[in-house]
C-alpha cells in the first residue's frame, strides 16, 4: 500500500463516538488544530445501546461536562424526547436528571455542532497503526495509507477493540451494532505493549411500536416542567413521548431455563467480565431465581422511528428464543423484533497505565479515553473524552495539565477510580463512588467548574458573566440571610404554623429559621423584605447552602484533609526499589500505579498505613538531601 | 495518619516508674489540653508563656470529675521535639490514670498516635538529622507489624465478631440505600425510611454505648488479661507471683470505687499484659481458696482469662488438687509443677492425665528455674489465640475506645437528623461514616465491600 501524507495537526482524535466528539470539540475549542478520524461520519455521537443520557451519578456528569464547556449536555437538551429529575424524594446530593434521547437527532446535532466547531476537522478513515518515535507519539497512519502527523493523539475506539458479537451459539468479528471491527490497532496497541483485558456487555431486542399492545402496560411520562441539562439552555421541549412498563412472567423465566444451554454467557462461549450492574435477563433469572418478576421498561429510540428499546431484556440468547422471550411479555405477545439483543466482546486496556491526565505511562502524548479504558456509559465515555481532549490540547498549546480531583468532580472520582484502581468489570459511575457527594450536586456543577473552564478558554465571555452574577447573588443573599433577624410577630408565627413548626420564641437569623426542615427558601424570603428578583437556581442554591450547612462544612473538612495529601507531590522519577521497609506488596503495587500524590498512594489497594508512613519519611529525605 | 492533625499517647514505657506522661503534639494541642486542665488560678494555657510547667488537675469535660493531679509542661513550636506545639501532662497515679488521661485527651479532639509517629513528625519537620531515618522506619515498619499480628489474633476475638455484625447490619442499610438512589425506578427494592433507618441506627448506639460502658468501668481501659494464679496453700503462689511482677517490673495500682482490698499487679509478659487478680488475697492469706472457699472461688475463675495453676512437686497429689482440677476444667490454664529442687513426691503421669492437653510447665521458684518456660507458655497461649479475653478486647484498646467515641457520635448525629426531617440519604453520611470508624477498628476498610453488598443482596439493571 502507497502511503501518502495526509494532513499534520496539533491534535488527533481517533473515534467520535461520545468520547471522542468531546475530546475532539474541547481540543478545537481550546485552539488546538484538531482532527477527528472516525471509520463511518454517519456513526457520530451514536448509541448502541439505550436511547438515554443521564440518571443518578451520570447526570451529574453531564451536568459537569457542561460546566466546563462541553458539549453532551447542550445537544441532549435539544434532541430529547422526554426529560425527568429522578431522586426528588431525597435530598439535594443525589437528584439526577435522566433524559430519553431521540438517537438519529443527538447523532445529527453532534455532527452539525462538530462540522460548525472553528479549529476542528472531520475525516473519515481507519486508524491502523500509530507511528512512535523513541516512545512518544507522533500520528498515525490509516488502512488506506494515509499518514496523519500530530503532537498528540487521542485514542477513543470504544468497543471496536477486536469487537466481537455473539448471539446464541454464534459469534463473528464486529463492532457494536454490526459495524467494522479494530483489528490492526488493537494488533497495533498490543505491539506498543499495552496490557489489555476482556471485556463484555450487551443489549436488548428492539421492537416496532406498531406491535406493542400498550394497554397492557403502564405509562411513564416525562416531567411536566421545563428541565435542561446545560447552563447555557433557555429553549425547553415541552412535547414529550412517554416510555411504558411492562414485566417479565413466569412464562419469560420458564424459557430462559429452558433454553440456558443456549446462553453464551452459560456455555462457556463468552470470556469476557461483564458488568454486575447491567445483567442479561439470563443473569438476573439465574441468579436472583426467587424474583418473580423483573421490569421491563420500553422506550422509544426517537420521534422518526418507531424502534422501540426494550430496557432490561438485555440477551445473548438465540434469536428465536429472543422472540419466545418477547411473546411472554404482557403488551409484547405480538412484538415485531426488530433487531435481535447480542453480547459484545471487546478489548479494553488496563487503565492503571494511565496517568490522571489520561495520557499512556508507555507512550508520551498518547491519552486514551472512553470504554477502551474499561468503563461503560455514554457520560462516563464523554467526560474521560473532555479531559483527554483537554490535557492532549493542553500539551501543544504549553499549557498546564488539568486533573480533576475527587472532591471536584464525579469525573475526578471516575478517573482516579480508573487509573489508581483499575478495575476488574466494566466500570460504571454509582453515587457511592464519590466520597464527598454532598459537594459533588448536579445543582452546583456550574460553581464547581465553571471557572476552569473559563480559564481553559471553552466558555464564552457571555456565559461567564453570567456566571458570576449568579455566584454573586447566591453569595449576597446568604450573607443577607444571615445578617437578618425575623422577630416572632403575628405574620411570621402564622407562616410558620402553616409550615407546620413550632412557634418562635424570640426573634431568629432568618437563616436559621431557613434550617427548620419545614420551612423553605420562598417562606423565608416572604417573611424579610428584599428588592432583588432571584432566579429559582439562585434560590435553590441559597436553601440548599442554608440548610445543609452543617453536613457541608463536614465534608469540607474532610476535603480539606484530602487536599494536604493532594498536596504533599511523590517525586516523578522516585525508586521504590531502593525504599527499604516498603511491603513486597505495596511496593508492587506503587510501581504500577505510580501515584502523583501521597493522597493517590493511599487510595491503592495493598499499599497500607505504615507503608505510607515510610514513604512520607523516604520522600522528605530525599528533599532534604538535595537542599 | 498525617501530620496536620494533633496527636497524643503515652510517651513513657509502660509498666515502668511512677510518673507517667501523656503527650499532645499538633497544631492544636495546646487548645485540647486546656479542653481538660484545671488551673488554681484559672489561667488556661493558652495565656501561658511558652515553655512553662504548670499545676492543676485534669478534669472530664463532660461530668466535670477531676480525673488526676498533673504538672503540664507547655512548649510552643518550634522549639519542641516535634517542632510542632508540645503539650505533656505528667501523670502519677499509674496505668489507670495515664490511660484516662489519654482517652479524655483523645476525646477532645486528639488522634491516638501510631507507633514511632512522634519521632516521623520530628523528622518530618527537620527536627531529626538525616541518618535517624532508617531507624525511623525499622521503627514504623517493626511496631505495625507486631501490632498486626495481634490485631490478627484480634480478629477472632469477640470484639471483632461484634464490631463486624454491627457493621453487616449498617452495610446492608446503606446498600439498600444506595440502591435507592442509583436504581431510583426499581420497583423491588424496598424503600429505605427514615424510620427503618432511625430504628437501625439506635440499635447500633446502643450497642456501641455498651462496648463504650465496659470501657469506663475500666475494664477494657486496664487492658492485659484477668489472671489468676491458684493452688493449695504453701506450694509457691507468691513466690510466683513476685517472679513474675520482678521480672517484669510490675505497677501497683490501687482501684478507687472498687473493693478497697483488692490490689492488682499489672505485669507485661512477652508483651502480653497480665492483670494478676486479687493477689492481695493471695499474700495476706497465701490461698484464695481458704480464703474464699472453693464455691466462691469458683466465680473468680469464672471471671479469669488465664489461670496459672501451681501444684508442688515434692507432694503427692491431694483431694483439694483434684478438686481444683475440676473447677478450672474448660478453662485456659497452664499447669505449673513447683518446688523441683527437691525430691519429687508427685506422680507426673497423672497430672499430665489431668492437664490433658492444657500447657504444663515445671519450676522451681527459687532457683529461679522454669519462669523462662512458663512466659514462653503464656505468650504462646495469647498469640496462638487460645485464650478468648473476657475484656474483648486487650491490646491497643485505647485507640479501640477512641474510634468507638467517634462512631458514637456519629451515629448519634445519624439519629438526630432522622428525628427530624433530614433527607435519608444525607442521614446516611453518617452512617456511612459510622460503618467506616468501625471498621477502623477491626482494621477492615477494603472498600470495595459496598459495592459488592451492593450487587449480591440486589438485582440491578437501568
Amino acid at each position: 500500500m502507497p502511503q501518502y501524507e495526509a494532513g499534520t495537526f496539533d491534535v488527533i482524535v481517533v473515534g467520535a463516538g461520545h468520547a471522542g466528539a468531546e475530546a475532539a470539540l474541547a481540543s478545537a475549542r481550546m485552539g488546538a488544530k484538531t482532527l477527528v478520524l472516525t471509520m463511518n461520519l454517519d456513526m457520530i455521537a451514536f448509541m448502541p445501546c439505550n436511547p438515554s443520557i443521564g440518571g443518578p451519578a451520570k447526570g451529574i456528569v453531564v451536568r459537569e461536562i457542561d460546566a466546563m464547556g462541553g458539549a453532551m449536555g447542550r445537544v441532549i437538551d435539544k434532541t430529547h424526547i422526554q426529560m425527568r429529575m429522578l431522586n426528588t424524594a431525597k435530598g439535594p446530593a443525589v437528584r439526577a436528571l435522566r433524559a430519553q434521547a431521540d438517537k438519529v437527532l443527538y447523532q445529527q446535532e453532534m455532527k452539525r455542532l462538530m462540522e460548525e466547531q472553528e479549529n476542528l476537522t472531520l475525516h473519515q478513515g481507519i486508524a491502523e497503526e500509530l507511528i512512535v518515535e523513541d516512545g512518544e507519539v507522533k500520528g498515525l497512519i490509516t488502512q488506506v495509507g494515509g499518514i496523519y502527523r500530530a503532537e498528540t493523539v487521542v485514542i477513543t475506539t470504544g468497543t471496536f477493540l477486536r469487537g466481537e458479537i455473539i448471539i446464541g451459539d454464534l459469534r463473528y468479528s464486529s463492532g457494536p451494532n454490526h459495524q467494522q471491527p479494530s483489528i490492526k490497532l488493537a494488533e497495533n496497541l498490543e505491539q506498543l505493549g499495552f496490557e489489555t483485558v476482556r471485556f463484555k456487555t450487551g443489549t436488548p431486542p428492539r421492537i416496532n411500536s406498531n406491535s406493542i399492545d400498550y394497554s397492557k402496560t403502564e405509562i411513564q411520562p416525562g416531567d411536566d416542567v421545563p428541565r435542561a441539562f446545560s447552563f447555557e439552555t433557555t429553549e425547553f421541549i415541552m412535547d414529550q413521548m412517554p416510555c411504558w412498563l411492562t414485566y417479565t412472567t413466569s412464562e419469560t423465566h420458564q424459557i430462559i431455563d429452558e433454553n440456558l444451554h443456549l446462553s453464551p454467557m452459560y456455555s462457556g462461549m463468552a470470556k469476557g467480565t461483564g458488568p454486575r450492574y447491567c445483567p442479561s435477563i439470563e443473569d438476573k433469572i439465574v441468579r436472583f431465581s426467587d424474583k418473580p418478576r423483573h421490569q421491563i421498561f420500553l422506550e422509544p429510540e426517537g420521534r422518526s422511528t418507531r424502534e422501540v428499546y426494550v430496557q432490561g431484556l438485555s440477551t445473548s440468547l438465540p434469536e428465536h428464543v429472543q422472540r419466545k422471550l418477547l411473546e411472554s411479555i404482557p403488551g409484547l405477545e405480538k412484538a415485531d423484533m426488530m433487531r435481535s439483543g447480542y453480547a459484545i466482546e471487546y478489548d479494553a486496556i488496563v487503565p492503571t497505565q494511565l496517568w490522571p491526565t489520561l495520557e499512556s505511562k508507555q507512550i508520551t502524548n498518547l491519552y486514551t479515553a472512553g470504554q477502551i479504558n474499561g468503563t461503560s456509559g455514554y457520560e462516563e465515555a464523554a467526560g474521560q473524552g473532555l479531559m483527554a481532549g483537554i490535557n492532549a490540547a493542553a500539551k501543544v498549546l504549553g499549557k498546564e495539565e488539568v486533573i480533576l480531583s475527587r472532591s471536584d468532580a464525579y469525573i475526578g472520582v471516575l478517573i482516579d477510580d480508573l487509573v489508581t484502581k483499575g478495575t476488574s468489570e466494566p466500570y460504571r459511575l454509582l453515587t457511592s463512588r464519590a466520597e464527598y457527594r454532598l459537594l459533588l450536586r448536579h445543582d452546583n456543577a456550574d460553581l464547581r467548574l465553571t471557572e476552569l473552564g473559563y480559564q481553559l478558554g471553552m466558555i464564552t465571555e457571555e456565559r461567564y458573566a453570567r456566571f458570576l452574577e449568579k455566584k454573586d447573588h447566591i453569595e449576597e443573599e446568604i450573607k443577607r440571610l444571615r445578617g437578618i433577624i425575623i422577630k416572632p410577630n403575628e405574620q411570621t408565627q402564622e407562616a410558620i404554623r402553616n409550615a407546620g413548626g413550632s412557634e418562635l420564641k424570640d426573634g431568629i437569623r432568618a437563616a436559621d429559621l431557613l434550617k427548620r426542615p419545614e420551612m423553605n427558601y420562598d417562606m423565608i424570603a416572604s417573611l424579610t423584605e428584599s428588592d432583588i428578583a432571584l432566579s429559582d437556581e439562585v434560590k435553590e442554591q441559597v436553601e440548599i447552602h442554608v440548610k445543609y450547612e452543617g453536613y457541608i462544612e463536614k465534608s469540607l473538612l474532610q476535603v480539606d484533609k484530602l487536599k494536604k495529601m493532594e498536596n504533599k507531590k511523590i517525586p516523578e522519577n522516585i525508586d521504590y526499589d531502593a525504599i527499604s521497609g516498603l511491603a513486597t506488596e505495596a511496593r508492587g503495587k506503587l510501581k504500577e500505579v505510580q501515584p502523583l500524590s501521597i493522597a493517590q498512594a493511599t487510595r491503592i489497594s495493598g499499599v497500607n498505613p505504615a507503608d505510607i508512613s515510610i514513604l512520607l519519611v523516604y520522600i522528605e529525605q530525599g528533599r532534604i538531601a538535595k537542599v | 495518619m498525617m501530620e496536620f492533625d494533633t496527636i497524643a499517647a503515652i510517651s513513657t514505657p509502660s509498666g515502668e516508674g511512677a510518673i507517667a506522661i501523656v503527650r499532645l503534639s499538633g497544631p492544636e494541642a495546646v487548645a485540647i489540653a486546656d479542653r481538660l486542665f484545671r488551673a488554681p488560678s484559672a489561667k488556661a494555657l493558652a495565656e501561658q508563656a511558652s515553655h512553662t510547667i504548670h499545676y492543676g488537675h485534669i478534669e472530664d469535660p463532660a461530668t466535670k470529675e477531676t480525673a488526676e493531679e498533673v504538672m503540664v509542661a507547655l512548649m510552643r513550636a518550634p522549639k519542641t521535639f516535634t517542632r510542632e506545639d508540645v503539650v505533656e501532662i505528667n501523670c502519677h497515679g499509674g496505668i489507670v490514670s495515664v490511660n484516662r488521661v489519654l482517652s479524655l485527651a483523645l476525646r477532645a479532639g486528639a488522634r491516638l498516635a501510631e507507633p514511632g509517629e512522634f519521632t516521623k513528625r520530628a523528622f518530618l519537620n527537620g527536627r531529626i538529622d538525616l541518618s535517624q531515618a532508617e531507624a525511623v522506619m525499622d521503627l514504623i515498619r517493626a511496631k505495625t507489624d507486631r501490632a498486626m499480628d495481634v490485631a490478627l489474633t484480634q480478629m477472632e476475638g469477640r470484639l471483632s465478631r461484634l464490631i463486624s455484625s454491627l457493621r453487616q447490619a449498617l452495610l446492608e442499610s446503606i446498600a439498600q440505600m444506595e440502591v435507592n438512589i442509583d436504581y431510583p425506578e426499581y420497583d423491588d427494592v424496598e424503600e429505605m425510611t427514615r424510620p427503618m433507618m432511625l430504628e437501625k441506627a439506635q440499635w447500633v448506639q446502643s450497642e456501641i454505648a455498651k462496648l463504650l460502658q465496659t470501657s469506663q468501668q475500666g475494664k477494657i481501659l486496664r487492658e492485659g488479661l484477668s489472671t489468676v494464679i491458684i493452688g493449695r496453700p504453701n506450694v509457691g503462689k507468691s513466690s510466683l507471683l513476685n517472679s513474675l511482677v520482678q521480672e517484669n517490673k510490675a505497677i501497683v495500682t490501687e482501684i478507687a470505687g472498687t473493693t478497697r482490698d483488692i490490689i492488682e499487679e499489672y505485669v507485661n509478659v512477652r508483651g502480653v499484659p497480665l492483670r494478676l487478680v486479687d493477689t492481695a488475697g493471695i499474700r495476706e492469706t497465701e490461698d484464695i481458696v481458704e480464703r474464699i472457699g472453693v464455691e466462691r472461688s469458683r466465680k473468680v475463675l469464672k471471671e479469669a482469662d488465664l489461670i496459672l495453676y501451681v501444684l508442688n512437686y515434692a507432694e503427692q497429689l491431694t483431694e483439694e488438687d483434684l478438686l481444683l482440677f475440676e473447677a478450672v476444667r474448660d478453662m485456659n490454664y497452664i499447669v505449673v509443677i513447683n518446688k523441683t529442687d527437691l525430691p519429687q513426691q508427685i506422680d507426673l503421669d497423672q497430672v499430665k492425665e489431668l492437664t490433658s492437653d492444657k500447657r504444663l510447665v515445671t519450676t522451681s521458684l527459687i532457683e529461679e528455674e522454669g519462669i523462662d518456660q512458663l512466659e514462653e507458655a503464656i505468650a504462646e497461649l495469647f498469640f496462638e489465640g487460645e485464650i478468648e479475653a473476657g475484656d474483648m478486647t486487650y491490646v491497643s484498646n485505647v485507640r479501640h475506645i477512641s474510634l468507638l467515641h467517634q462512631a458514637h457520635q456519629t451515629i448519634s448525629d445519624a439519629i438526630s437528623a432522622a428525628e427530624m426531617d433530614v433527607p435519608v440519604d444525607m442521614i446516611q453520611i453518617d452512617v456511612t461514616r459510622t460503618w467506616e470508624i468501625l471498621g477502623e477498628i477491626i482494621g477492615d476498610t477494603a472498600d470495595d465491600g459496598l459495592l459488592n453488598q451492593l450487587f449480591s443482596q440486589f438485582c440491578l439493571g437501568k
